[in-house]
This record gives C-alpha cells, structure tokens and sequence, in this order.
C-alpha cells in the first residue's frame, strides 16, 4: 500500500490549519521545552548527581512525592463519596454543590493559599480549635497537604462521577437478587468497574500536586529540609541565578509528570480494551 | 430522574451526604468565605482603598493586558487546531495531540523556567537579547509568554471533541452546494461549537487572571510595574497587609464565582455536563 500523510477530504484549511499549528506548538511548547532539555546536557553525570543528591534537594523531593501521594489517597477516598452522592441521591442545593466542586480549577492558586492559611492558621476559623488539641496544621508539612487536598479535589470526583452516572443498574440489581448483600455487590461489581476511573482520577491529582506552587508557599513555612517543596527549590534556585541547579531539579520533574502522563494513557488504553 | 434504590442500606445516604457536605464545606466554602471576611474586616472604605490604591490599578491594568492578548491568540489557535485535528486525518496526529495537552501537565513553575532559560540574561538568547537592549524577562513579554504557554490547551481540548462529534457531513453539504471554506466555518462549522467554544474563551480567561506559578518565576516582581493580581497578593501578604491581599483577592475570587455561574449556565445551554478537569 502507498504511505498517506493524509487521508483525502474535500473540506479547505488543512495546510493552513497545520502549518499554523505546527509553527505555534513549535514555538510555545517545543522549542522552550526543549530548551529545558538540552541545557541540562551542559550538566556532566556527577554535577546533575550533586544537584539532585544534595540533601536539601533530596528533602523537598521526599515532601513534594510524600505530600502529594497522601493527599491524592485522601482524595481518592472522599473523591469517590462526593461523585457518589453527587451521582445517586438527590438533595436541596444539589445543583449548586455539583458547581462548587470544580472552584479549585477556576480560583487562583494564590488565593487559595491565603485563604486556607486564615482558616487553618492558629487564629482561623478551624486552627483555632486544633490548637488546643496541640495540631498545628498552617506552617507546618500538614498544610502543605491540605493545599494540595484542595487543588485535587476536583479530579477524582470529575472522572469517577461519570461512570458512576452510566454505571447499569441491572448489575447491581442482579447481585443482588442472587443474594448478595450491598456491600458485597460494591466491592465485587462496583468498585472494580470504577477502578480506572478512580485510578486516572488518583494519577491525574496526584500529578497536578507534584507540581502545584501557588496555593504552598502561603501555607507552608517553606524552612529547607523540613517543609520546602519542590517547585520552591526551582524558584530559589532561579532567584540566586543558579539556572543549572534550577534546569537540573526541573528536569527531574518533567520526567515525573511523563511517567505520570505515560501510567495515565496506559489506565485509559487498558479499560478502553477490557471494554470492547 | 432518580429512583429509589432499595438496595443499599437505609443509612448510606444521611452517611455519604453528611460526609461529602462537611468535607466541601472545610475545603471549598471555608475558604470562599474567609475571602470576604478578611477582606471587608475594616469595613467597606478600606477595602475600596486598597483595590483603587495606584500598586493595585496598575496591577489589575497589567492582568487585563495579559488577557486581551493571550485569550484572542489562543482561541485562534484552539479553533485551528480543533479544525486540523477534527476535520482531517493525517500521520503524527496523536503526537500533535499530546504536544496540545502538555501544558496542561507541565508544572507552573517549569513553565516560568523554561521562559528564563531561554531569554534570561545567561539563557540561550540572552546575550543577543542584551546586546539590542530588548527585555522580555522580568518584563511584560515574559509574564504575556508564560501566561501563554499555560493557557494555551484550554480552547483547543473543549472544541475538539465537539468537532469531532459533529463530524464533517454538514460542511462537505455545504462545499457541495457552493460555498466557500471561510462561509462553510462562519455559517455551519461556528453555530455548531459557539458553546464549547465560548466556554474554553472562559476558561482561558479564568487561568490567565489567576496564573501564578509561571508568571511569579518570570515577573521579577517589579511593584506597580510587572506585578499581575495574583502577584500584587503575594506582595501585600508578604508585607502582612493582610486586609489589602484579601481585598484584591477578592476580586479573582468573584472572577472564579463568575466562571462557574457562566459555566452551569452553558451545561444548561448544551444540556451536557462539563468540567473543567478534561
């Protein structure tokens, strides 16, 4: 068979539509991207190795993958109970929580992090009564995770709501008339179906933590070795005009969130198939 | 409609509603509402000082310059993007895709990076730069460059799948009876996605307002001069301000309410649910 770059159509605009796209994605996304890539080859081995080994580096990786995965498990916990209360029951003032659920995505991440700092601060509306319990949670590693709690929020629940929608009810209805009690019929027909739902929404909150900098910084004391994250040490590193530290421990990130990105389509790729 | 599901227990609901209410309430109205408080503590005359206060105009004249430029650029490019990948087939079009998407993926802060690196005074054209006396970081074009890297994905990811949907049947009718491709977009492919479409122009919106990370790395932080409104808050928190932070965040914080009341309004209009998560 001949080799296609296109299939034939009668419809105007593809040169025009292809050209231009591939000259803004090449300017916008590639090239700085790829910038990024290639100072790091100005690094040899044992540089690039000082930079991440550092001990302060190493502690802001531990905090960013340890904060993120705790709250992206929360998440995953009380992500499921709101898309299910969202999905099956009906309430007063439904609609309105249903549209709350995505204020992470359209709030500032500066405006968050003000926000969560006065309310978990040890004078806030909540901090005020954990401090007599003796838990501090602003300015300490705890309000790294819920910064990161709420910048998550929305992405369990968005994916797994759908398919809890479209979930047949026949299935449940059919374990259940073989004699299966409710939990039985949750854990053996419905949760398995909502697996990779709750998986890509787990990956994708997880992945949007690890890189998350706004809503931290203010509720984080940001002290080196105990409460610094990663996206910080990039900052810090570019504000002393350290571009090979920062460039180094940047790269280390994009590949994280590839690796992310790459276990995300592998979930969609392999539900897609089981489905068929 | 729901119906009645007599199969779970009686006190599942009460349990899981309980649970879901209390939990957005700390992590969503909470925050909402400490907003508002914090902002109006010292009555009304403070807070419109603070947001009518020179560092504060200039700061909410510099964000509306971001948007007036980035939004316009990016739905172009989300429409002709949305055109090539909905309406053709052709080799490497998942790769385009993905190249699309990673913006979305890529930390902020490696957004901002990525930008110093390459027109910081040791980055790639820097010396160059230098040379003809052209700023581009620390200065507008940086914050304009960030802001459009990271909203970049927004307006192409909401039409593409409504193009897609729509297939190419309607246009090719209207090819066959004589028009040309700019009527065949304006008057069938335009009416078809005008929803989808306005909703991605809302959303970019939203993000270049509000865009924090990348922008903070290539500001500079110049008071007055190169501080957005999410900067500006930044500023006056770190002066303890905290009054005047609240007051101007505030203002994205209606800008957020804005969106998802714009937002459930469009779900009504094309009687499908959205989100803003994919």
């Amino acid at each position: 068979m001949k080799w296609h770059f296109r299939k034939p159509s009668v419809l105007p605009g593809f040169g025009l539509t292809l050209g231009f796209s591939l000259i803004y994605v090449t300017l916008l996304v590639l090239i700085p991207l790829g910038g990024l890539l290639l100072y790091t080859t100005k690094l040899s081995w044992s540089e690039f190795g000082a930079v991440i080994l550092d001990p302060r580096v190493l502690a802001s990786f531990k905090l960013s993958f340890g904060a993120s995965f705790i709250a992206a498990l929360i998440n995953l916990f009380f992500g499921l109970i709101v898309a299910w209360t969202l999905a099956r029951y009906n309430f007063f003032g439904k609609k309105i929580v249903d549209a709350l659920v995505d204020l992470p995505f359209a709030l500032p991440t500066a405006v968050a992090g003000i926000a969560l700092a006065a309310i978990f601060a040890s004078n806030g509306w909540i901090g005020s009564f954990l401090e007599p319990l003796g838990i501090q949670i602003a300015y300490s590693r705890a309000g790294v995770v819920v910064a990161l709690i709420f910048i998550g929020l929305p992405f369990v629940v968005r994916t797994v709501q759908p398919v809890i929608e479209e979930f047949e009810k026949e299935f449940e209805e059919a374990s259940t008339s073989l004699g299966a009690s409710w939990w039985q019929t949750f854990s053996r027909v419905i949760l398995p179906s909502l697996l990779p739902a709750l998986l890509t929404g787990f990956a994708l909150s997880f992945a949007r933590a690890l890189g998350e900098y706004g809503s931290i910084i203010f509720i984080s004391s940001n002290m080196p070795y105990v409460s610094e994250i990663v996206p910080l040490i990039i900052v810090t590193k570019l504000s002393q005009f350290d571009y090979v530290g920062a460039t180094a421990v940047g790269t280390v990130m994009l590949l994280a969130t590839f690796v992310i990105l790459f276990f995300i389509n592998a979930i969609q790729i392999y539900s897609r198939e089981k489905s068929l | 409609m729901q119906t009645e599901h007599r199969l779970e227990p009686k006190w599942l609901k009460p349990l899981l509603l309980g649970i879901t209410l209390l939990f957005l309430g700390v992590f969503l109205a909470l925050p909402l509402g400490v907003v508002f408080s914090e902002a109006l503590a010292k009555g009304w005359k403070v807070y419109f000082e603070s947001i009518s206060e020179p560092d504060a105009i200039a700061a909410i004249k510099l964000t509306l310059l971001v948007v007036i430029i980035t939004v316009p650029l990016n739905t172009i490019f989300g429409v002709a993007t949305a055109w090539l990948i909905a309406k053709f087939e052709f080799r490497g079009k998942g790769i385009l895709i993905t190249l699309i998407d990673l913006p979305f993926a890529v930390s902020p802060v490696i957004a901002g990076l990525i930008f110093v690196l390459l027109f910081g005074s040791s980055g790639w054209l820097g010396a160059w730069l230098g040379e003809h006396d052209i700023r581009i970081v620390f200065a507008t074009p940086g914050i304009i460059l960030a802001t459009l890297f990271i909203t970049s994905p927004f307006v192409a990811r909401e039409i593409i799948p409504l193009m897609q949907e729509q297939g190419t049947d309607e246009e090719e009718s209207a090819l066959t009876l004589g028009a040309t491709g700019w009527q065949t977009f304006w008057k069938v492919t335009l009416p078809n996605i005008k929803w989808g479409l306005l909703y991605g122009v809302i959303l970019s919106n939203a993000r270049a307002m509000g865009e924090f990370g990348a922008v903070a790395v290539v500001s500079g932080h110049i008071r007055g001069v190169t501080t957005t409104m999410p900067l500006h808050v930044e500023i006056l928190y770190g002066e303890y301000l905290f009054t005047a932070a609240f007051a101007v965040a505030s203002l994205l914080t209606l800008l957020a309410l804005l969106t998802l009341v714009l937002k459930s309004f469009i779900e009504w209009r094309i009687g499908k649910k959205r989100s803003l998560a994919h």
